[in-house]
């Protein structure tokens, strides 16, 4: 019976050993962004369009599918998550009132009138912003997106005044203490740079499509609109609509399923 | 000459003293010796030719990534490399301190760029760590 005591808690401090050591390298694993750098093949196969756009089932856009695209748009740019009117916005929603008040809608639908929409920068095709940029800062690329230039922008706010939409957001302090979730593939920004989303430019030149549009699991619909065979062209053949602001007469490249 | 008394001796007096630090310096050597990456033999261009216009070449890199799109650098020996200053340069260069510090600290130089850019693709937080000083006076 003694002997037998004294193998048994060997066996069990031996396995304790083993479990500790099993943990401690499960905690010494790689962290959570783990993604490998991308090479110089990755870049060769670049997706590339005429006119990049996005169609966006509104009604598969919950307010949950809403902040899983968010969260997965801030974490691969490095947005800071900072609260109140100093926040910097990628991707966001709000509700129809919010999102288009140029239509108008008096006794909306109870389900139109409380449904969230996402928000992100329209990418126009005619962009106030980069008309009003006095440094170039933020220029339109051949294939319609809109880009910005962190190097260039002076912190002028030109472009936010510009831009009808609210796409764009000033660091007024330094973003990085902000940062939650990092990754450290993509720089962050600096104090007294206006920033918005990209459509994901540096994901469309290793040939993936924009993080949120991989995270809506086919509510967000991205494709080329100069190509009728696309699958954006197909969504919005088939279905009603509009896109935010007409009026402001940008060309938004971004449509909103109702 | 008016003064002559007070005049050359005082040009000869400002001479010596702008010319101080050339003195001074003579016959010193002048060499920084940035730690290079042990496990690296060839960088994307010559030693002496990154040595002299890196900051060239990644203006020239910033340029063509960011505004034109063109994100594949080629060199004269048919090497294709990433246009990235974290993802590509840091990479190899892995420590900061010990290769870029080391030449821009004793020139006196302090370009911003690590006021966005991370150290290296392996870094786990934001905050890069080197003193706010070091980080670019600007």
């Amino acid at each position: 019976m003694k002997s037998n005591r004294r193998e048994f808690l060997k066996l069990a401090a031996v396995s304790a050993m083993g479990i500790g050591a099993a943990r401690l390298g499960f905690l010494g694993d790689a962290p959570a962004f783990a993604e490998s750098v991308p090479t110089a093949a990755n870049f060769e196969e670049g997706l590339k369009a005429k006119h990049w756009g996005m169609a966006i089932f509104t009604a598969k856009m919950t307010p949950e599918m809403n902040a899983k695209c968010r969260k997965a748009c801030h974490t691969e740019h490095n947005v800071p998550d900072i609260a109140g009117p100093k926040e910097i916005k990628w991707f966001w929603g709000a509700n129809f009132e919010e999102s288009f008040p140029t239509e108008h809608g008096h006794y909306l639908s109870e389900e139109i009138e409380h449904r969230q929409f996402p928000l992100l920068c329209n990418q126009c095709e005619t962009p106030m912003c980069v008309k009003v940029c006095p440094t170039q800062a933020t220029f339109q690329r051949p294939d319609g997106i809109v880009m910005m230039d962190f190097h260039r922008c002076i912190g002028c706010r030109y472009c936010m005044a510009g831009c009808p939409y609210g796409a764009r957001s000033f660091n007024f302090q330094d973003p990085r203490p902000f940062i939650k979730s990092f990754n450290p593939l993509f720089p962050t920004r600096m104090r007294g740079v206006v920033e918005k989303c990209n459509f994901c430019a540096e994901r469309l030149a290793i040939g993936k499509l924009p993080v949120c549009v991989e995270a809506a699991e086919g509510a967000l619909v991205f494709g080329d609109l100069s190509d009728e065979q696309s699958d954006i062209r197909k969504a919005l053949r088939e279905h009603f609509a509009i896109r935010r602001k007409p009026d402001a007469g940008t060309s938004p490249s971004v449509y909103y399923i109702l | 000459m008016y003064n002559a008394k007070y005049i050359i001796p005082g040009i000869i007096f400002f001479l010596a003293l702008a010319f101080a630090p050339v003195v001074y310096n003579m016959g010193h050597k002048f060499e920084v010796t940035p730690e290079l990456p042990k496990d690296q033999k060839d960088c994307v261009l010559p030693t002496q030719e990154m040595r002299d216009k890196h900051m060239q070449l990644l203006n020239e890199w910033r340029n063509e990534a960011v505004r034109d799109g063109n994100r594949i650098f080629v060199n004269a020996k048919g090497q294709k490399y990433v246009k990235s200053l974290t993802n590509t340069c840091m990479s190899c260069h892995t420590d900061k301190a010990k290769f870029c510090d080391r030449c821009h600290d004793t020139v006196g130089v302090a370009p911003y760029c690590w006021d966005c850019h991370n150290l290296t693709p392996d870094q786990k937080s934001p905050i890069p760590p080197v003193a706010q000083a070091a980080s670019g006076g600007h």
